[in-house]
Protein backbone atom coordinates (compact mmCIF):
# COMPACT_ATOMS: atom_id res chain seq x y z
CA UNK A 1 0.00 0.00 0.00
CA UNK A 2 2.94 2.48 1.29
CA UNK A 3 4.34 1.40 -2.15
CA UNK A 4 1.29 1.93 -4.16
CA UNK A 5 1.07 5.66 -2.79
CA UNK A 6 4.62 6.07 -3.21
CA UNK A 7 4.87 6.09 -6.94
CA UNK A 8 1.39 7.86 -7.90
CA UNK A 9 1.89 11.20 -8.93
CA UNK A 10 -1.76 12.44 -9.33
CA UNK A 11 -4.55 10.81 -7.32
CA UNK A 12 -7.94 12.43 -8.49
CA UNK A 13 -10.70 11.39 -6.30
CA UNK A 14 -14.31 11.31 -7.30
CA UNK A 15 -14.47 15.08 -7.79
CA UNK A 16 -16.87 17.14 -9.17
CA UNK A 17 -16.48 20.70 -10.46
CA UNK A 18 -19.14 23.46 -10.68
CA UNK A 19 -18.95 26.78 -12.94
CA UNK A 20 -21.04 28.77 -10.42
CA UNK A 21 -23.60 31.21 -11.95
CA UNK A 22 -25.29 33.74 -10.53
CA UNK A 23 -28.87 31.88 -10.91
CA UNK A 24 -28.18 28.75 -9.40
CA UNK A 25 -30.19 26.30 -11.59
CA UNK A 26 -27.87 27.85 -14.44
CA UNK A 27 -25.01 26.13 -12.86
CA UNK A 28 -22.48 24.64 -15.14
CA UNK A 29 -21.62 20.95 -14.09
CA UNK A 30 -18.02 20.82 -15.87
CA UNK A 31 -16.75 17.58 -14.22
CA UNK A 32 -18.72 14.81 -12.61
CA UNK A 33 -17.30 11.53 -10.77
CA UNK A 34 -13.96 11.60 -11.91
CA UNK A 35 -12.09 9.47 -10.84
CA UNK A 36 -8.26 8.49 -12.15
CA UNK A 37 -4.75 8.19 -11.02
CA UNK A 38 -1.40 8.56 -12.64
CA UNK A 39 1.96 7.15 -11.88
CA UNK A 40 5.54 8.88 -11.92
CA UNK A 41 6.63 8.43 -15.54
CA UNK A 42 3.35 8.35 -17.18
CA UNK A 43 2.70 9.46 -20.67
CA UNK A 44 -0.77 10.06 -20.45
CA UNK A 45 -3.24 11.30 -23.20
CA UNK A 46 -6.30 13.54 -21.94
CA UNK A 47 -8.65 13.74 -24.96
CA UNK A 48 -12.27 15.13 -25.55
CA UNK A 49 -14.40 17.24 -27.78
CA UNK A 50 -14.60 20.70 -26.86
CA UNK A 51 -16.77 21.42 -23.57
CA UNK A 52 -15.87 17.71 -22.11
CA UNK A 53 -14.20 19.36 -19.24
CA UNK A 54 -10.64 18.55 -20.37
CA UNK A 55 -9.19 22.23 -19.51
CA UNK A 56 -11.22 22.17 -16.49
CA UNK A 57 -9.47 19.28 -15.32
CA UNK A 58 -6.00 20.27 -16.10
CA UNK A 59 -6.60 23.83 -13.93
CA UNK A 60 -7.77 21.03 -11.36
CA UNK A 61 -4.47 19.12 -11.31
CA UNK A 62 -2.38 22.62 -10.67
CA UNK A 63 -4.25 24.11 -7.99
CA UNK A 64 -5.48 26.80 -10.11
CA UNK A 65 -9.26 25.51 -9.23
CA UNK A 66 -10.30 23.25 -6.84
CA UNK A 67 -13.01 20.42 -6.51
CA UNK A 68 -16.22 21.11 -5.52
CA UNK A 69 -16.50 18.04 -4.41
CA UNK A 70 -14.07 15.16 -3.90
CA UNK A 71 -10.15 15.76 -3.59
CA UNK A 72 -7.01 16.21 -5.69
CA UNK A 73 -3.55 14.80 -4.89
CA UNK A 74 -0.62 15.64 -6.15
CA UNK A 75 2.58 13.51 -4.84
CA UNK A 76 0.20 13.13 -1.81
CA UNK A 77 -0.42 16.73 -1.11
CA UNK A 78 -4.24 17.98 -1.35
CA UNK A 79 -4.76 21.01 -3.29
CA UNK A 80 -7.30 22.06 -1.39
CA UNK A 81 -4.71 22.36 1.47
CA UNK A 82 -3.39 26.03 1.61
CA UNK A 83 -0.25 25.36 3.23
CA UNK A 84 0.96 22.80 0.29
CA UNK A 85 -0.43 25.29 -2.69
CA UNK A 86 2.97 26.43 -3.90
CA UNK A 87 4.64 22.91 -3.56
CA UNK A 88 2.01 21.78 -5.62
CA UNK A 89 2.51 24.31 -8.02
CA UNK A 90 6.63 23.53 -8.32
CA UNK A 91 5.95 20.24 -8.45
CA UNK A 92 3.21 19.73 -11.12
CA UNK A 93 4.08 22.77 -13.76
CA UNK A 94 1.42 23.47 -16.98
CA UNK A 95 1.89 24.67 -20.44
CA UNK A 96 -1.19 26.68 -21.82
CA UNK A 97 -2.42 26.64 -25.31
CA UNK A 98 -1.59 30.06 -25.99
CA UNK A 99 2.46 30.66 -26.45
CA UNK A 100 1.97 34.13 -26.59
CA UNK A 101 -0.21 34.87 -23.40
CA UNK A 102 2.49 33.04 -20.89
CA UNK A 103 5.24 34.74 -21.84
CA UNK A 104 6.34 37.22 -18.73
CA UNK A 105 9.46 38.55 -19.94
CA UNK A 106 11.13 40.46 -22.14
CA UNK A 107 14.05 38.26 -23.00
CA UNK A 108 13.91 34.84 -23.28
CA UNK A 109 15.99 33.79 -20.78
CA UNK A 110 14.62 35.91 -18.29
CA UNK A 111 11.10 34.76 -18.89
CA UNK A 112 12.80 30.76 -18.41
CA UNK A 113 14.11 32.54 -14.94
CA UNK A 114 10.65 33.78 -14.12
CA UNK A 115 9.76 30.85 -12.22
CA UNK A 116 12.32 29.76 -10.56
CA UNK A 117 12.62 33.57 -9.46
CA UNK A 118 9.22 33.15 -7.91
CA UNK A 119 10.26 29.97 -5.72
CA UNK A 120 13.13 31.91 -4.48
CA UNK A 121 16.33 30.23 -5.75
CA UNK A 122 19.41 31.73 -5.23
CA UNK A 123 20.58 33.76 -8.22
CA UNK A 124 23.65 31.66 -9.27
CA UNK A 125 21.41 28.44 -8.70
CA UNK A 126 18.78 30.09 -11.21
CA UNK A 127 21.58 30.91 -13.65
CA UNK A 128 22.44 26.82 -14.00
CA UNK A 129 18.72 25.76 -14.41
CA UNK A 130 18.03 28.05 -17.16
CA UNK A 131 21.38 26.91 -19.03
CA UNK A 132 20.15 23.42 -18.38
CA UNK A 133 16.49 24.39 -19.20
CA UNK A 134 16.91 25.86 -22.16
CA UNK A 135 19.48 22.90 -23.59
CA UNK A 136 16.55 20.68 -22.89
CA UNK A 137 14.17 22.18 -25.77
CA UNK A 138 17.48 23.26 -27.40
CA UNK A 139 16.82 26.89 -27.10
CA UNK A 140 19.93 28.02 -25.76
CA UNK A 141 21.18 30.09 -29.58
CA UNK A 142 17.76 31.84 -28.81
CA UNK A 143 18.45 32.65 -24.95
CA UNK A 144 18.69 36.74 -25.21
CA UNK A 145 16.08 37.33 -28.29
CA UNK A 146 12.66 38.98 -27.58
CA UNK A 147 9.50 35.94 -27.60
CA UNK A 148 7.61 38.40 -30.46
CA UNK A 149 10.79 37.37 -32.89
CA UNK A 150 10.24 33.79 -32.55
CA UNK A 151 7.79 31.14 -34.11
CA UNK A 152 5.00 29.69 -31.96
CA UNK A 153 6.38 26.62 -31.82
CA UNK A 154 9.42 27.83 -30.53
CA UNK A 155 7.40 30.12 -28.18
CA UNK A 156 5.92 26.88 -26.64
CA UNK A 157 9.74 25.34 -26.30
CA UNK A 158 10.58 28.44 -24.49
CA UNK A 159 7.10 27.89 -22.38
CA UNK A 160 7.97 24.26 -21.53
CA UNK A 161 11.80 25.46 -20.53
CA UNK A 162 9.89 27.99 -17.88
CA UNK A 163 8.70 25.17 -16.27
CA UNK A 164 11.55 22.59 -16.33
CA UNK A 165 13.65 25.65 -14.56
CA UNK A 166 11.11 24.88 -11.62
CA UNK A 167 12.10 21.15 -11.51
CA UNK A 168 8.93 19.61 -11.24
CA UNK A 169 7.70 16.13 -11.72
CA UNK A 170 5.11 16.54 -13.69
CA UNK A 171 4.26 18.39 -16.73
CA UNK A 172 0.32 19.38 -17.84
CA UNK A 173 0.46 19.99 -20.90
CA UNK A 174 -2.89 21.70 -22.31
CA UNK A 175 -3.62 21.46 -25.86
CA UNK A 176 -0.07 22.95 -26.23
CA UNK A 177 0.27 22.51 -29.95
CA UNK A 178 -3.65 23.92 -30.98
CA UNK A 179 -2.59 26.94 -31.73
CA UNK A 180 0.71 25.89 -33.76
CA UNK A 181 1.57 25.25 -37.23
CA UNK A 182 2.58 21.52 -38.14
CA UNK A 183 6.09 22.01 -38.19
CA UNK A 184 5.63 23.89 -34.59
CA UNK A 185 3.48 20.79 -33.30
CA UNK A 186 6.50 18.44 -34.29
CA UNK A 187 8.70 20.32 -32.18
CA UNK A 188 6.78 20.52 -29.18
CA UNK A 189 6.04 17.06 -29.63
CA UNK A 190 9.39 15.99 -30.19
CA UNK A 191 10.12 18.05 -26.60
CA UNK A 192 7.90 16.41 -24.42
CA UNK A 193 8.50 12.90 -25.89
CA UNK A 194 11.83 13.37 -24.93
CA UNK A 195 10.88 14.62 -21.79
CA UNK A 196 9.08 11.43 -20.96
CA UNK A 197 11.46 9.42 -22.21
CA UNK A 198 14.83 10.90 -21.09
CA UNK A 199 14.19 12.93 -18.23
CA UNK A 200 11.19 10.12 -16.61
CA UNK A 201 8.86 13.14 -16.95
CA UNK A 202 5.27 12.62 -15.82
CA UNK A 203 3.56 14.18 -18.67
CA UNK A 204 0.19 14.70 -19.06
CA UNK A 205 -1.00 15.69 -22.55
CA UNK A 206 -4.38 17.04 -23.39
CA UNK A 207 -4.94 17.47 -26.61
CA UNK A 208 -7.67 16.98 -29.84
CA UNK A 209 -5.06 15.60 -32.19
CA UNK A 210 -5.09 11.96 -31.81
CA UNK A 211 -1.50 11.25 -33.53
CA UNK A 212 -0.16 13.06 -30.76
CA UNK A 213 -0.65 10.47 -28.10
CA UNK A 214 -0.48 6.84 -30.18
CA UNK A 215 2.01 5.98 -28.22
CA UNK A 216 1.54 7.57 -24.67
CA UNK A 217 1.22 4.69 -21.72
CA UNK A 218 -2.57 5.62 -21.33
CA UNK A 219 -5.45 7.67 -22.52
CA UNK A 220 -8.28 9.10 -20.90
CA UNK A 221 -11.13 9.54 -22.97
CA UNK A 222 -13.98 12.56 -21.76
CA UNK A 223 -17.08 13.35 -22.49
CA UNK A 224 -19.54 15.97 -21.35
CA UNK A 225 -17.25 15.79 -18.13
CA UNK A 226 -17.34 12.03 -17.55
CA UNK A 227 -14.83 9.77 -18.58
CA UNK A 228 -16.54 7.51 -21.11
CA UNK A 229 -13.00 5.47 -21.95
CA UNK A 230 -9.25 4.59 -20.38
CA UNK A 231 -6.66 2.74 -22.05
CA UNK A 232 -4.18 2.17 -23.45
CA UNK A 233 -4.15 3.61 -27.42
CA UNK A 234 -4.67 0.20 -28.81
CA UNK A 235 -7.59 -0.31 -26.50
CA UNK A 236 -9.00 3.11 -27.10
CA UNK A 237 -8.59 3.61 -30.84
CA UNK A 238 -10.52 0.12 -31.86
CA UNK A 239 -13.32 1.79 -30.91
CA UNK A 240 -13.92 4.22 -34.20
CA UNK A 241 -18.06 4.68 -34.11
CA UNK A 242 -17.90 4.96 -30.19
CA UNK A 243 -15.07 8.13 -30.15
CA UNK A 244 -17.07 9.44 -33.64
CA UNK A 245 -20.04 9.56 -31.97
CA UNK A 246 -18.22 11.89 -29.11
CA UNK A 247 -16.96 14.36 -31.97
CA UNK A 248 -13.49 12.68 -31.66
CA UNK A 249 -11.22 11.19 -34.48
CA UNK A 250 -8.53 8.21 -34.63
CA UNK A 251 -5.52 8.34 -35.90
CA UNK A 252 -5.67 7.96 -39.92
CA UNK A 253 -3.97 5.08 -39.95
CA UNK A 254 -6.67 3.40 -37.29
CA UNK A 255 -9.43 5.18 -39.46
CA UNK A 256 -8.03 3.45 -42.50
CA UNK A 257 -7.68 -0.37 -41.19
CA UNK A 258 -11.18 0.38 -39.95
CA UNK A 259 -12.63 1.25 -43.74
CA UNK A 260 -10.59 -1.74 -44.90
CA UNK A 261 -12.15 -4.10 -42.61
CA UNK A 262 -15.61 -2.79 -43.62
CA UNK A 263 -14.50 -3.63 -46.85
CA UNK A 264 -14.12 -6.80 -46.25
CA UNK A 265 -9.83 -7.16 -45.60
CA UNK A 266 -8.77 -9.16 -43.11
CA UNK A 267 -6.35 -6.44 -41.10
CA UNK A 268 -5.85 -5.70 -37.57
CA UNK A 269 -8.07 -2.99 -35.55
CA UNK A 270 -5.71 -1.80 -33.76
CA UNK A 271 -2.91 -0.34 -36.06
CA UNK A 272 -1.93 3.42 -34.83
CA UNK A 273 1.47 4.22 -37.02
CA UNK A 274 1.84 4.39 -41.11
CA UNK A 275 4.76 1.70 -40.23
CA UNK A 276 2.77 -1.02 -38.45
CA UNK A 277 0.04 -0.33 -41.28
CA UNK A 278 3.05 -1.40 -43.86
CA UNK A 279 3.96 -4.12 -42.23
CA UNK A 280 0.38 -5.67 -41.88
CA UNK A 281 -0.20 -4.73 -45.78
CA UNK A 282 3.07 -6.76 -46.49
CA UNK A 283 2.43 -9.38 -44.74
CA UNK B 1 4.95 63.50 -34.80
CA UNK B 2 4.80 60.94 -32.75
CA UNK B 3 7.98 59.81 -34.84
CA UNK B 4 10.15 62.50 -33.54
CA UNK B 5 9.44 62.03 -29.89
CA UNK B 6 13.17 60.03 -29.06
CA UNK B 7 12.15 60.00 -25.48
CA UNK B 8 11.52 56.63 -24.39
CA UNK B 9 13.62 55.24 -26.67
CA UNK B 10 16.90 52.95 -26.51
CA UNK B 11 19.72 53.65 -29.05
CA UNK B 12 22.22 50.71 -28.50
CA UNK B 13 25.78 51.51 -29.62
CA UNK B 14 27.54 50.25 -26.71
CA UNK B 15 29.87 53.07 -25.26
CA UNK B 16 30.78 53.31 -21.98
CA UNK B 17 27.73 55.40 -20.80
CA UNK B 18 25.63 52.62 -21.87
CA UNK B 19 27.25 49.92 -20.02
CA UNK B 20 26.89 52.09 -16.47
CA UNK B 21 24.49 50.53 -14.40
CA UNK B 22 20.89 51.49 -14.66
CA UNK B 23 20.56 53.11 -11.12
CA UNK B 24 23.95 55.32 -11.84
CA UNK B 25 22.27 56.09 -14.74
CA UNK B 26 18.93 57.23 -12.76
CA UNK B 27 20.92 58.61 -9.88
CA UNK B 28 23.04 60.94 -12.30
CA UNK B 29 19.75 62.06 -14.24
CA UNK B 30 17.76 63.08 -10.82
CA UNK B 31 20.43 65.09 -9.16
CA UNK B 32 20.86 66.84 -12.98
CA UNK B 33 17.47 67.38 -13.24
CA UNK B 34 17.05 68.69 -9.36
CA UNK B 35 20.29 70.94 -9.68
CA UNK B 36 18.90 72.34 -13.34
CA UNK B 37 16.13 74.42 -11.56
CA UNK B 38 19.01 75.80 -9.29
CA UNK B 39 21.09 77.70 -11.59
CA UNK B 40 20.21 81.06 -11.68
CA UNK B 41 22.66 82.80 -14.24
CA UNK B 42 24.37 81.67 -18.07
CA UNK B 43 27.52 80.34 -16.64
CA UNK B 44 25.72 77.53 -15.25
CA UNK B 45 23.77 76.53 -18.19
CA UNK B 46 26.90 77.27 -20.03
CA UNK B 47 28.61 74.47 -17.36
CA UNK B 48 25.41 72.71 -18.40
CA UNK B 49 25.82 72.65 -21.53
CA UNK B 50 29.40 71.56 -22.00
CA UNK B 51 28.88 68.74 -19.73
CA UNK B 52 26.09 67.80 -21.64
CA UNK B 53 27.96 67.84 -24.96
CA UNK B 54 30.50 65.63 -23.57
CA UNK B 55 28.61 62.89 -22.12
CA UNK B 56 26.69 63.08 -25.56
CA UNK B 57 30.00 62.74 -27.51
CA UNK B 58 30.62 59.49 -25.13
CA UNK B 59 27.67 57.94 -25.54
CA UNK B 60 28.00 57.45 -29.16
CA UNK B 61 24.69 58.96 -29.80
CA UNK B 62 24.23 60.93 -33.25
CA UNK B 63 23.42 64.32 -32.04
CA UNK B 64 20.87 64.91 -35.18
CA UNK B 65 19.22 61.87 -33.18
CA UNK B 66 19.04 63.19 -29.33
CA UNK B 67 18.28 66.92 -31.29
CA UNK B 68 15.47 65.61 -33.34
CA UNK B 69 13.64 64.74 -29.12
CA UNK B 70 13.46 68.72 -28.74
CA UNK B 71 10.81 69.28 -32.24
CA UNK B 72 8.11 67.58 -30.35
CA UNK B 73 8.24 69.73 -28.03
CA UNK B 74 9.03 73.48 -30.12
CA UNK B 75 5.29 74.63 -29.23
CA UNK B 76 5.46 73.98 -25.50
CA UNK B 77 8.83 75.77 -25.57
CA UNK B 78 7.98 78.66 -27.87
CA UNK B 79 4.15 79.28 -25.59
CA UNK B 80 6.66 79.69 -22.72
CA UNK B 81 9.28 81.88 -24.05
CA UNK B 82 6.28 83.86 -25.45
CA UNK B 83 4.60 83.84 -22.14
CA UNK B 84 7.38 85.51 -20.12
CA UNK B 85 8.70 87.20 -22.69
CA UNK B 86 5.42 89.41 -22.29
CA UNK B 87 3.94 88.94 -19.25
CA UNK B 88 6.61 89.43 -16.69
CA UNK B 89 6.71 93.24 -15.37
CA UNK B 90 10.05 95.37 -15.25
CA UNK B 91 12.33 97.86 -17.05
CA UNK B 92 10.90 98.09 -20.42
CA UNK B 93 13.66 97.41 -23.38
CA UNK B 94 11.10 97.08 -26.40
CA UNK B 95 7.46 97.26 -27.43
CA UNK B 96 5.49 95.69 -30.44
CA UNK B 97 2.14 97.25 -30.36
CA UNK B 98 0.32 97.11 -27.17
CA UNK B 99 2.70 94.45 -25.89
CA UNK B 100 5.96 95.07 -24.04
CA UNK B 101 8.98 92.81 -23.42
CA UNK B 102 11.16 93.17 -20.21
CA UNK B 103 14.48 93.11 -19.15
CA UNK B 104 13.43 90.48 -16.80
CA UNK B 105 10.82 88.98 -18.87
CA UNK B 106 13.93 88.10 -21.59
CA UNK B 107 15.71 86.84 -18.77
CA UNK B 108 13.44 85.02 -17.50
CA UNK B 109 12.27 83.56 -21.14
CA UNK B 110 15.37 82.65 -21.77
CA UNK B 111 16.69 80.43 -18.78
CA UNK B 112 12.63 78.56 -19.06
CA UNK B 113 13.69 77.58 -22.29
CA UNK B 114 17.19 76.82 -21.69
CA UNK B 115 15.78 74.24 -18.98
CA UNK B 116 13.66 72.84 -20.87
CA UNK B 117 15.91 72.24 -23.82
CA UNK B 118 18.38 70.84 -21.25
CA UNK B 119 15.92 68.74 -19.05
CA UNK B 120 14.58 67.25 -22.24
CA UNK B 121 18.16 65.97 -23.61
CA UNK B 122 19.28 64.89 -20.42
CA UNK B 123 16.64 62.51 -19.97
CA UNK B 124 16.60 61.52 -23.09
CA UNK B 125 19.94 60.63 -22.98
CA UNK B 126 19.19 58.31 -20.14
CA UNK B 127 16.41 56.41 -21.80
CA UNK B 128 18.63 56.61 -25.19
CA UNK B 129 21.40 54.64 -23.63
CA UNK B 130 19.34 52.40 -21.47
CA UNK B 131 17.80 49.11 -22.36
CA UNK B 132 13.89 49.10 -21.34
CA UNK B 133 14.67 46.52 -19.09
CA UNK B 134 17.71 47.39 -17.05
CA UNK B 135 15.81 50.79 -17.45
CA UNK B 136 12.54 48.85 -15.04
CA UNK B 137 15.10 47.17 -12.99
CA UNK B 138 16.58 50.58 -11.95
CA UNK B 139 13.34 51.72 -11.46
CA UNK B 140 12.24 49.07 -9.19
CA UNK B 141 15.27 49.28 -7.27
CA UNK B 142 15.03 53.35 -6.74
CA UNK B 143 11.87 53.49 -6.25
CA UNK B 144 12.64 51.85 -2.96
CA UNK B 145 13.83 55.09 -1.69
CA UNK B 146 10.24 57.08 -2.38
CA UNK B 147 8.11 56.83 1.01
CA UNK B 148 4.40 55.55 -0.24
CA UNK B 149 5.80 54.20 -3.79
CA UNK B 150 7.98 51.70 -1.99
CA UNK B 151 5.61 48.90 -0.93
CA UNK B 152 4.18 48.85 -4.78
CA UNK B 153 7.88 48.91 -6.22
CA UNK B 154 7.82 45.52 -7.25
CA UNK B 155 4.41 45.62 -9.04
CA UNK B 156 4.93 48.72 -10.43
CA UNK B 157 8.19 47.47 -12.34
CA UNK B 158 6.58 44.14 -13.26
CA UNK B 159 3.75 46.39 -14.86
CA UNK B 160 6.23 48.20 -16.45
CA UNK B 161 8.31 45.32 -18.08
CA UNK B 162 4.65 43.11 -19.18
CA UNK B 163 4.06 46.19 -20.74
CA UNK B 164 6.74 46.24 -22.67
CA UNK B 165 6.78 42.60 -23.35
CA UNK B 166 2.98 43.02 -24.73
CA UNK B 167 3.93 46.04 -26.61
CA UNK B 168 4.61 44.34 -30.11
CA UNK B 169 2.36 41.96 -29.53
CA UNK B 170 -0.58 44.24 -29.14
CA UNK B 171 0.92 45.50 -32.43
CA UNK B 172 0.50 42.74 -34.37
CA UNK B 173 -2.70 42.33 -33.48
CA UNK B 174 -3.91 46.31 -34.24
CA UNK B 175 -2.46 45.53 -37.67
CA UNK B 176 -4.12 42.08 -37.95
CA UNK B 177 -7.56 43.90 -36.52
CA UNK B 178 -6.93 46.98 -38.95
CA UNK B 179 -6.66 44.78 -41.81
CA UNK B 180 -9.52 42.14 -41.63
CA UNK B 181 -11.57 45.62 -40.79
CA UNK B 182 -10.43 46.92 -44.03
CA UNK B 183 -10.81 43.52 -46.07
CA UNK B 184 -14.79 44.26 -44.87
CA UNK B 185 -14.86 47.72 -46.34
CA UNK B 186 -13.73 49.65 -43.44
CA UNK B 187 -11.85 53.15 -44.09
CA UNK B 188 -9.29 54.32 -41.78
CA UNK B 189 -7.79 57.03 -43.95
CA UNK B 190 -10.44 59.64 -45.50
CA UNK B 191 -12.57 61.81 -43.97
CA UNK B 192 -12.82 64.39 -41.59
CA UNK B 193 -11.39 63.99 -38.08
CA UNK B 194 -14.66 62.85 -36.33
CA UNK B 195 -15.81 60.31 -39.01
CA UNK B 196 -12.17 58.28 -38.64
CA UNK B 197 -12.12 58.27 -35.06
CA UNK B 198 -15.17 57.00 -35.31
CA UNK B 199 -14.12 54.54 -37.61
CA UNK B 200 -11.56 53.59 -35.03
CA UNK B 201 -13.89 51.83 -32.93
CA UNK B 202 -13.97 48.85 -34.86
CA UNK B 203 -10.59 48.46 -33.96
CA UNK B 204 -10.70 49.41 -30.54
CA UNK B 205 -13.50 46.92 -29.67
CA UNK B 206 -11.91 43.45 -30.04
CA UNK B 207 -8.52 45.05 -29.08
CA UNK B 208 -9.19 45.72 -25.63
CA UNK B 209 -11.36 42.42 -25.70
CA UNK B 210 -8.41 40.69 -26.84
CA UNK B 211 -6.00 42.42 -24.04
CA UNK B 212 -8.50 41.26 -21.48
CA UNK B 213 -8.26 37.82 -22.60
CA UNK B 214 -4.60 37.73 -22.62
CA UNK B 215 -4.49 39.81 -18.87
CA UNK B 216 -6.60 36.69 -17.64
CA UNK B 217 -5.09 33.84 -19.49
CA UNK B 218 -1.61 35.49 -18.39
CA UNK B 219 -2.02 36.06 -14.81
CA UNK B 220 -2.95 32.18 -14.50
CA UNK B 221 0.21 31.56 -16.30
CA UNK B 222 1.90 33.50 -13.70
CA UNK B 223 0.30 31.90 -11.09
CA UNK B 224 0.89 28.52 -12.30
CA UNK B 225 4.35 29.38 -12.15
CA UNK B 226 4.01 30.17 -8.35
CA UNK B 227 4.21 34.14 -8.98
CA UNK B 228 3.07 35.49 -5.78
CA UNK B 229 4.72 39.01 -5.62
CA UNK B 230 7.74 40.43 -4.86
CA UNK B 231 8.03 39.01 -1.40
CA UNK B 232 10.54 36.30 -0.85
CA UNK B 233 11.74 36.40 -4.98
CA UNK B 234 15.15 36.41 -5.85
CA UNK B 235 16.43 37.34 -9.01
CA UNK B 236 18.71 35.80 -11.93
CA UNK B 237 20.38 38.81 -12.96
CA UNK B 238 21.53 41.09 -9.83
CA UNK B 239 23.12 44.89 -10.81
CA UNK B 240 26.27 44.85 -9.71
CA UNK B 241 27.70 48.91 -9.51
CA UNK B 242 31.39 48.86 -11.41
CA UNK B 243 34.42 50.79 -11.59
CA UNK B 244 33.02 53.17 -13.89
CA UNK B 245 29.56 53.44 -11.83
CA UNK B 246 32.18 54.88 -9.18
CA UNK B 247 33.60 57.58 -11.81
CA UNK B 248 30.51 58.38 -12.81
CA UNK B 249 29.24 59.21 -9.07
CA UNK B 250 32.23 61.47 -9.11
CA UNK B 251 31.42 63.23 -11.66
CA UNK B 252 27.78 63.47 -10.31
CA UNK B 253 29.20 64.94 -7.10
CA UNK B 254 32.31 67.42 -9.57
CA UNK B 255 28.41 68.57 -11.54
CA UNK B 256 26.52 68.80 -8.24
CA UNK B 257 29.39 71.21 -6.66
CA UNK B 258 30.14 72.79 -9.38
CA UNK B 259 26.98 74.23 -10.65
CA UNK B 260 25.53 75.17 -7.24
CA UNK B 261 29.19 77.31 -7.37
CA UNK B 262 28.44 78.83 -10.79
CA UNK B 263 24.95 80.55 -8.79
CA UNK B 264 27.58 82.10 -6.57
CA UNK B 265 29.66 83.50 -9.61
CA UNK B 266 28.43 87.41 -9.74
CA UNK B 267 29.57 88.65 -13.32
CA UNK B 268 26.70 89.34 -15.68
CA UNK B 269 26.44 87.28 -18.75
CA UNK B 270 23.89 89.08 -21.33
CA UNK B 271 21.76 89.77 -18.56
CA UNK B 272 22.79 92.42 -15.82
CA UNK B 273 22.00 90.23 -12.64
Amino acid sequence: MINETKKRMIDVQNIQFIYPHANEEENVIALEGVDFHIDKGEFVGIIGHNGSGKSTLSKLLNAIIFPTKGDVLVNGMNTKDREHLWDIRQTAGMVFQNPDNQLVATIVEEDVAFGPENLGVPPLEIRERVDRALATVEMQAYAHQKPHQLSGGQKQRIAIAGILAMEPECIIFDEPTAMLDPSGRREVMATIKKLNRDKNMTVIHITHYMSEIIDADRIIVLDKGKIVMEGTPEKIFKNVLALKEIGLDVPQMTELAFELRKEGIDIRDNILSIEEMVAALCQ
Amino acid sequence: MLKDVTIGQYYPTGSIIHKLDPRTKILFTTAFVVILFFINNLWGYLAVFGLLAIIILMSKIPVGYILRGIKGLVLIILLTVILNLFMTPGTIIASIGPFNITMEGAKIATFMALRLIFLVIGTSVMTLTTSPIDLTDGMEWSMRFIPFVRRFAHELAMMMSIALRFIPTLMEETDRIMKAQKARGANFETGNIISRAKNLIPILVPLFISAFRRADELATAMEARCYRGGENRTRMKQLVFAGRDVAAFVVMFVMVVGLLATTMINIPLLFPV
